[in-house]
């Protein structure tokens, strides 16, 4: 009996998992259709696209890849740590994760404010007197950049209420299909951000 | 409990896959600085690719999960390919 109750649970997780990937997916086509609109107004203005890039700060940048990959390396030992039934370092790996994530928006903040600051932001009357190239590469940072920062913070929220399941022992090492859901939805924003980088950041 | 679904991976292994991760991004930013012309897009979104893999594949546990994860995924991918060829053949040859 033992066994078949194993199963049907079983099935469940496969399921929960099936339905994380099918949204995944909208997520990539959502990104997907963004990047294409990027590469096809990079081919046509290569010149002016690289000019636009020098302005934004590299370093800033490859810091914050950084702190998304090690987000993602902590997410992955959390639901290892659970997979053991070690729920005070499953806890432990997810504050680390949370601390990433504030640190990534506290960068994407600070760099905004300073593009801002210097009259870098759609519809700017700096940025208008630019050539159209320019003010394109500037919509599509705003936007892509934008876009993937609010599903950094949907992260942020999701796996807060992960924590507090995992306190309350509504997910435990028999029963961890949310924090891995979570985890994947996770390791999507760090996809994401592995091909915004080049494309925004290191174009020379 | 089924056994597919639950492979456990070591601590060590995504530690090494997260030190991988690193030396690529520390590898794509040096490349940039170097001028090498059209390559240098080619390069960076190589890496990018090998990058991605990774991540799916360990973090995202793609590789050891159910076959059916890696349909899915396999479509997307060819469905968002098949609408970059086209829209940049119309966007070419028009």
């Amino acid at each position: 009996m033992s066994n078949h109750s194993d199963t049907v649970h079983h099935k469940d997780n496969v399921s929960a998992k099936m339905g994380m990937w099918l949204f995944l997916f909208t997520e990539v086509l959502l990104f997907g259709g963004m990047f294409l609109v990027y590469a096809v107004y990079r081919y046509q203005y290569q010149d002016q696209f690289k000019l636009a890039a020098m302005e934004l700060n590299t370093g800033i940048g490859t810091l914050n890849t950084i702190i998304l990959l090690s987000s993602s390396l902590t997410v992955a030992l959390s639901i290892a740590a659970m997979q053991k039934g070690n729920k005070f370092l499953s806890l432990v790996f997810l504050y680390c994760t949370q601390i990433f994530a504030l640190m990534f928006m506290v960068n994407k903040f600070f760099e905004w404010s300073t593009k801002i600051s210097h009259g870098l932001f759609p519809g700017s009357k700096e940025l208008l007197a630019k050539p159209n190239g320019q003010i394109l590469f500037y919509g599509l940072y705003y936007v892509m950049t934008g876009l993937h920062g609010i599903h950094v913070i949907i992260g942020m929220i999701a796996i807060a209420f992960i924590i507090v399941f995992i306190h309350r022992d509504k997910v435990t090492q028999q029963d961890f299909i949310k924090l891995e859901n979570t985890g994947l939805y996770w390791h999507l924003v760090d996809l994401i951000w592995i091909f915004l980088f080049p494309l925004f950041y290191l174009i020379q | 409990m089924s056994g597919k679904n639950n492979h456990t991976i070591g601590y060590g292994t995504y530690i090494i896959v997260w030190i991988a991760l690193l030396a690529f991004t520390s590898i794509t930013v040096t490349v940039a600085g170097i001028s090498l012309g059209k390559y240098t897009l080619v390069i960076a979104l190589t890496i990018a690719a090998i990058k991605s893999a990774l991540v799916i594949n360990i973090f995202m546990h793609i590789k050891f999960d159910e076959p059916i994860f890696k349909v899915f995924l396999g479509l997307s991918g060819a469905t968002l390919l098949v609408i970059f060829i086209l829209t940049f053949f119309d966007f070419l040859y028009r």
